[in-house]
């Protein structure tokens, strides 16, 4: 059979989908991809459907080898140097391994996930339709953990279809849009004007459930203790020591802090990217411009593949493209040296 | 009463999902009105409407804004509120095992001493409850049961314990748990059930629903060794009363 063997991998790493809404109300999250685009980028170049389960790339290197026939990947999200026994391999491009061949990524320059997708799809045994890892239930297929080195992912022989690249819209670093609530009332004017006036960063002290924010402290009006509600990704829930803490992909469905605001849909991918320590800000947006945004990303999810490329037309400026928006040595949130998960218990809040 | 039937408020939770909210409080009567709006959604579903996630006080309503958007849902979701609670029908009723005590449950002479009572009566006051199933949440099977005894109410601990085992059986605040996997809790635990309210590869994975009864039986540690190796394999050990 013909499959992707791991060779090596950083922690963070793991297959994920479109994860597995429905069972919410059993306590059940869906997790998911972090930047939903990149892997229904991913997919699109490989011509699989847009939610197919592929390798969600942490901050660190990884090494992938093709055995039992050739393989045909694409790789997008944060930049990274890649090559595939030394032919380089640009961001947002299909390419494809040989049999024996190996692919070699390296750290995250600027963001801290990309996505491996694989022509076919990662076979596995899907629970609740999806393969998306969720190490704390058990979850997903073919390894119900995070990768490690010696894994394999089952696929299919690479099709020879022509390599893509594909044009996506620039990310840039404007504002992470929020809409205020549910429990904005928690907090006074001033408390949410200083919400959206302060630079925030995210601190290394972060993972898929949850990232942490340093900057200023928000006051809650009266005391940090709510009777739990459900959560949603992008929920911005503000614990006792008033440092937000935005919830992500594999948080706890309920949770009992307020939460001053939440991330519109269409930028928590963008959110997800942002390496720690370096500032963004918050806008608060109307739920009618959230929701035109959330129409808009929803149409350019539905048009990827007209948004595909034959890759001769780039050939010349493949190392121009490989440099592209590379932001020097910054930090990613799941950085090497300081990486620690956050704690179950401080997304728990006190129920 | 005029004051189950005002309007809840609709939160926005982001640009696809709404907390339809009962209450601030933890409310018996507003549960029973979030069950109520969660069997009408799953009897009249609402296009767009992807889940609804009960809660002790609101229900979270996802939703797809590229089918319906947050007003026109609203509206929806603000008539079928209005609505009387119906009676509920066909409640479940489950019988869980519980090995109190000792090892199983450290807590339980704290407490007893914190009540001023004998680690026995807090078992007799606990097993005497009746129990409803409020929500399920935080993490798979996770169920918070409204119906504890006043005489059993105490303030959650102070310090919460980072790990506490799976099938726990805890109080904390006015309610008590049912815990499927180990995990962080700050209340204060009385003892474990073998009975796995989230277990992979059995029909059905989840064990409770929300607006289940529930109550518990007190067995002994041998008992509870046994069944915790048969629930392993995948056996039922919550009984379901036929009513």
């Amino acid at each position: 059979m013909t499959k992707l063997v791991i060779a090596s991998i950083g922690p963070a790493s793991s297959v994920q989908d479109g994860g597995r809404p429905g069972a919410q109300r059993y306590g059940l999250v869906p997790s998911g991809a972090m930047d939903r685009l990149a892997l229904a980028a991913a997919n699109t170049l490989v011509g699989n459907e847009p939610f197919t389960a592929a390798v969600e790339v942490g901050p660190f290197g990884a090494k992938f080898t093709a055995r039992g026939g050739a393989v045909r990947v694409a790789l997008t999200g944060t930049p990274r140097n890649a090559d595939i026994a030394g032919r380089a391999v640009a961001p947002d491009t299909s390419a494809r391994l040989a049999d024996g061949e190996t692919l070699t990524l390296g750290f995250a320059r600027g963001g801290s996930f990309s996505y491996l997708a694989i022509e076919g799809g990662v076979i596995g045994e899907p629970m609740f339709g999806s393969l998306a890892v969720n190490a704390r239930a058990g979850l997903g297929s073919p390894y119900p953990r995070p990768l490690q080195a010696g894994d394999e992912l089952p696929t299919k022989a690479a099709s020879g279809a022509p390599e893509r690249r594909i044009e996506l819209p620039a990310a840039g670093d404007a504002p992470i849009r929020v809409v205020w609530g549910p429990q904005d009332d928690e907090f006074a004017d001033e408390t949410k004007k200083l919400f959206v006036d302060s630079e925030w960063k995210i601190s290394a002290t972060s993972d898929r459930m949850g990232y942490r924010l340093e900057g200023p402290i928000l006051k809650h009006l009266h005391g940090h203790n709510i009777v739990s509600d459900g959560t949603v990704n992008g929920s911005l829930q503000v614990p006792g020591n008033g440092q937000p803490i935005v919830l992500m992909p594999d948080r706890g469905t309920s949770g009992g802090y307020p939460k001053i605001a939440t991330v519109i849909s269409a930028d928590l991918g963008r959110l997800a990217q942002i390496p720690a320590g370096r500032g963004f800000r918050f806008r608060a947006v109307s739920m009618a411009e959230a929701q035109a945004e959330a129409r808009k990303f929803a149409e350019l999810l539905r048009t990827l593949p007209e948004r595909l490329r034959a890759i001769e037309s780039v050939d010349l400026n493949v190392d121009a493209l490989h440099d592209a928006n590379v932001a020097g040595h910054a930090v990613s949130a799941v950085d090497a040296g300081t990486w620690h998960a956050v704690s179950l218990a401080d997304i728990a809040g006190p129920d | 009463m005029a004051a189950t039937l005002s309007p809840p408020r609709l939160l926005p939770s982001g640009d696809s999902a709404v907390t339809v909210e009962f209450s601030r409080n933890i409310d018996d009567a507003a549960n029973r009105r979030v069950l109520a709006l969660d069997r009408a959604l799953a009897a009249e579903p609402i296009p767009g409407v992807t889940e609804a996630v009960p809660t002790y006080r609101s229900l979270l309503v996802h939703y797809d804004p590229v089918q319906i958007d947050f007003d026109k849902l609203s509206e929806k979701i603000l008539a079928l509120a209005k609505r009387p609670v119906p009676p509920t029908t066909k409640v479940r009723r489950w019988r869980i095992p519980v090995v109190y005590g000792g090892e199983h449950g450290i807590d339980l002479e704290d407490v007893a001493q914190t009540l001023n009572t004998t680690p026995d009566e807090i078992v007799a006051r606990h097993v005497a409850g009746d129990y409803r199933v409020a929500m399920i949440g935080f993490t798979p099977g996770w169920s918070y049961l409204s119906g504890l005894a006043d005489s059993l109410h105490m303030p959650r601990r102070q310090n919460p314990r980072l790990l506490t085992p799976a099938g726990t059986i805890s109080i904390g605040g006015v309610q008590t748990g049912v815990q499927c996997l180990a995990g962080p809790s700050g209340w204060h635990l009385l003892g474990r059930t073998a009975v796995r309210t989230y277990q992979l590869h059995r029909e059905p994975i989840f064990l409770l629903e929300p607006g289940d009864n529930v109550t518990f039986t007190s067995v002994d540690a041998k008992t509870f060794a046994e069944q915790d190796r048969a629930a392993e394999a995948g056996e039922f050990i919550a009984e379901q009363i036929a009513l």
